[in-house]
């Protein structure tokens, strides 16, 4: 059975399919050598009568994730149309790869560079109310050590060389793994369940004489870590230092989580997971920043939130996550639809901490509705505005049952209610 | 014994005699997999029908189905051998008693077969009767990445290694499938090794060919509710979308209800058997069901009516 779709002669299939391969990798499919010679063999012994056996037969070979499916889908469509397409297709496919935006980073750049001059006088305030700047003891400040004065400084209030001072602060911090129980054991001389397999062994170098019984423990697995980081305006001074710790702690040798997984969200949720493992920082950062489109704009929480239990929680929640929420809670959406969304990630993730820079204000209160809805579904309550409060989180993830701030602020508003 | 098929219609024809209604790039796949001996990896939500495939394929064949159902912590004393320990211990005892326990015969005796507790990898390496068994590695992302590296190995030359034993070599390669969730994703060393196939959820004319084969006691007026059901219910905005498992459960339920035709009390009393989810079931169950319904038989009567008339 000769295959009835527009192949040169013979021998050149194999070829064509190598192309086709190539073709694949220029659109960003990771396809090896191995695939290659697959695909050869399966069209080799495939009686193809139809053009969509044929495509079945590539995408088998070719395609490993749902997602490539419509990339396969269109290079195959253009590619057996027209071999010699590739070069036409690759300068299709070419310019819809993303190039950091240099433009945009230098732009914020700037903006860090100017209030550094001014000392952060012109940096708009944080939306509440009551914050009345009190740390306006600013000068006096500067007589402490200076790690000290950096370590306790609000990230919104830093300097710009106060900011690269803490950059360098902050790729030295760990966020260490609290271990879970596997079902796996290891062997163990004090370990509470008997290793039966070794116990026997041991006997028969003993000529059968049981001596000791051989003991194992569960042996311990790191859960992976899960933060969803709000970019909207309001979160605007945190968000970088937030996700430039993450980076931290994505990229430190041994921190323990099983994997990594970061989110930005502000209008819509975007997974910047694959950009925060560049090896650098800031590259990291600017590659995220080109992919999250709603960069400091508004808050949609509840929606974005509704997006990642539908889309990810599925894929990254599995096997005993831990969710780190960083936001302030302002969201001028439905409430009812974000507690929704908020309960349905707490009931699908081992443990939600939700990391507030507003908590910095001992006046904070419950008051604001997203605040309200999401408060009773999340397990511990943080703030996080300096240096000094992301080393208590990597305290406080080792106790389980730390609470933060929680129980004060809902007590306090069932007072107020 | 039923050989091996020859072509991809063969392929599908074999699916269809088990009652597993199969489209083209499945049948592709799975023959493919067959003719090249290479692992068949199908990923897709929960309930579209991936485990059966395995199922389908050991009946079709005539072949025997081993599964290992995958889980967190699954380590090789419960996917590939374990001893027996008891068993052991006991003929410790019953060599002193009879004053036989010299050494090499109890290093013979207990680490022998016949202690031996075989565990679905081993027993897919070893002759079956009807030919190389149909192995079902099912759920895989529920494991980890060690057990992942694991099964490379094993799944690229076939073979276990039992310590005591020695090296065991599957003669004929069994028939691998490997299913999974997507609650996590799978490493791209063991994707590579396989053929991959997406199963997505059916068009309504399949799932209609699906429930007939899968329920024939549903009437045709109740399956065509059903399907259009269900069908409307994917394209809501739910945490959860009802898979085909889901819809052959819900049919037989109306069946067991003696329900000819979907009526609003019907659906909110037995939406249980669609959405397994709560927020799923709240939004749904007032006015929503209704709406969806009414849909439904519009259109169902709309296309009697274009149908009549046709004949006409």
């Amino acid at each position: 059975m000769r295959p009835k779709i527009a192949i040169p002669d013979d021998g050149r299939l194999a070829a064509n399919i190598l192309h086709f391969a190539r073709a694949l990798r220029a659109a960003g499919l990771p396809v090896g050598s191995g695939r290659v010679v697959l695909a050869v063999r399966a069209v080799g012994v495939g009686g193809f009568e139809r053009r969509q056996d044929f495509y079945h037969t590539l995408a088998a070979c070719f395609v490993s994730r749902p997602e490539q499916r419509a990339v396969f889908d269109q290079c195959f469509h253009m590619f057996w149309r027209d071999p010699q397409i590739l070069e036409k297709m690759m300068s299709l496919v070419l310019p819809e790869l993303r190039t950091p935006p240099t433009e945009r980073e230098k732009q914020a750049g700037e903006d860090r560079a100017a209030a550094g001059l001014t000392h952060g006088l012109d940096i708009p305030p944080p939306p509440r109310a009551e914050a009345e700047r009190e740390e306006v003891v600013y000068d006096a400040a500067l007589t402490f050590s200076s790690q000290e004065t950096l370590n306790s400084r609000d990230f919104e209030q830093m300097t710009a060389a106060e900011a690269a001072e803490a950059k360098r602060a902050i790729a030295g911090l760990r966020l260490p793994a609290r271990p879970i129980p596997s079902r796996r054991k290891i062997a163990d001389l004090r370990g509470q369940i008997a290793d039966w397999r070794r116990t026997m062994r041991a006997a028969m170098r003993n000529g059968g004489d049981i001596r000791v019984l051989a003991r194992r423990r569960r042996r311990q697995r790191w859960p992976a870590l899960v933060a969803l980081v709000d970019i909207s305006g309001s979160m605007a001074a945190y968000s970088r230092v937030l996700l430039q710790f993450l980076h931290a702690v994505a990229n430190q040798p041994g921190h323990g989580w099983s994997a990594v997984h970061a989110f930005t969200f502000g209008t819509r949720l975007t997974n910047v997971t694959r950009h925060l493992r560049a090896r650098d920082a800031d590259e990291a950062l600017s590659r995220a920043g080109a992919e999250a489109q709603d960069w400091e704009g508004g808050t949609r929480i509840g929606a974005c939130l509704e997006a990642f239990n539908k889309d990810w929680s599925r894929r990254v929640l599995g096997q005993g996550a831990v969710v780190l929420m960083i936001t302030d809670g302002l969201d001028r959406d439905d409430p009812k639809r974000l507690a929704r969304e908020a309960e349905r990630l707490h009931l699908s993730a081992r443990q939600v901490i939700w990391l507030n820079p507003l908590l910095r204000w001992d006046g904070f209160e419950a008051r604001a509705q997203g605040v309200k809805a999401l408060l009773p579904h999340v397990d511990s309550f943080r703030p996080v505005h300096n240096i000094d409060s992301l080393e208590a989180l990597a305290e406080a993830l080792g106790r389980p049952d730390d609470g933060g701030e929680k129980a004060r602020l809902l007590a306090a508003g069932k007072e107020a209610a | 014994m039923p050989n091996l098929p020859t072509s991809i219609d063969e392929t599908q024809a074999l699916f269809e005699g088990t009652g597993y209604v199969c489209g083209r790039a499945l049948a592709t796949v799975a023959y493919l997999s067959l003719k090249l001996g290479r692992p068949l990896f199908l990923e897709g939500e929960a309930g579209v029908g991936k485990t059966e495939v395995a199922k389908a394929l050991a009946e079709a064949l005539g072949r025997r189905l081993i599964r290992l159902q995958c889980y967190e912590g699954l380590d090789a004393a419960q996917a590939v051998y374990d001893w027996n320990y008891p068993a052991q211990m006991i003929e410790i005892r019953l060599a002193e008693a009879g004053g036989t326990a010299d050494r090499d015969y109890l290093a013979d005796e207990l680490f022998s077969e016949r202690f031996l507790t075989r565990r679905p990898l081993l027993e897919a390496m070893e002759p079956q009767p009807g030919g190389p068994p149909v192995l079902l590695i099912d759920e895989l992302d529920r494991t980890d990445e060690p057990f992942e590296a694991f099964l490379l190995e094993a799944l690229s030359d076939f073979q276990v290694t039992v310590p005591e034993l020695g090296t065991i070599k599957a003669e004929e390669p069994p028939i691998v499938i490997i299913t999974s969730n997507r609650t996590r994703e799978i490493h791209d060393a063991l994707k590579r090794r396989c053929l991959y196939h997406w199963v997505d959820y059916p068009d309504a004319e399949r799932e209609l060919a699906i429930l007939a084969a899968r329920a024939p006691e549903v009437s045709r007026k109740l399956s065509e509710e059903v399907v259009g059901f269900v069908q409307r219910l994917r394209t809501e905005d739910l945490f959860k979308r009802p898979g085909v498992a889901e819809t052959i459960d819900w049919a037989k339920c109306l069946v067991a209800l003696d329900a000819l035709e979907l009526d609003q009390d019907l659906v909110s009393s037995t939406l249980g058997a669609l959405l397994k989810y709560q927020d799923d079931i709240a939004r749904f169950r007032d006015s929503q069901a209704n709406k969806v319904l009414d849909e439904v038989k519009q259109a169902m009567t709309g296309a009697a009516a274009g149908t009549a008339a046709g004949a006409a």
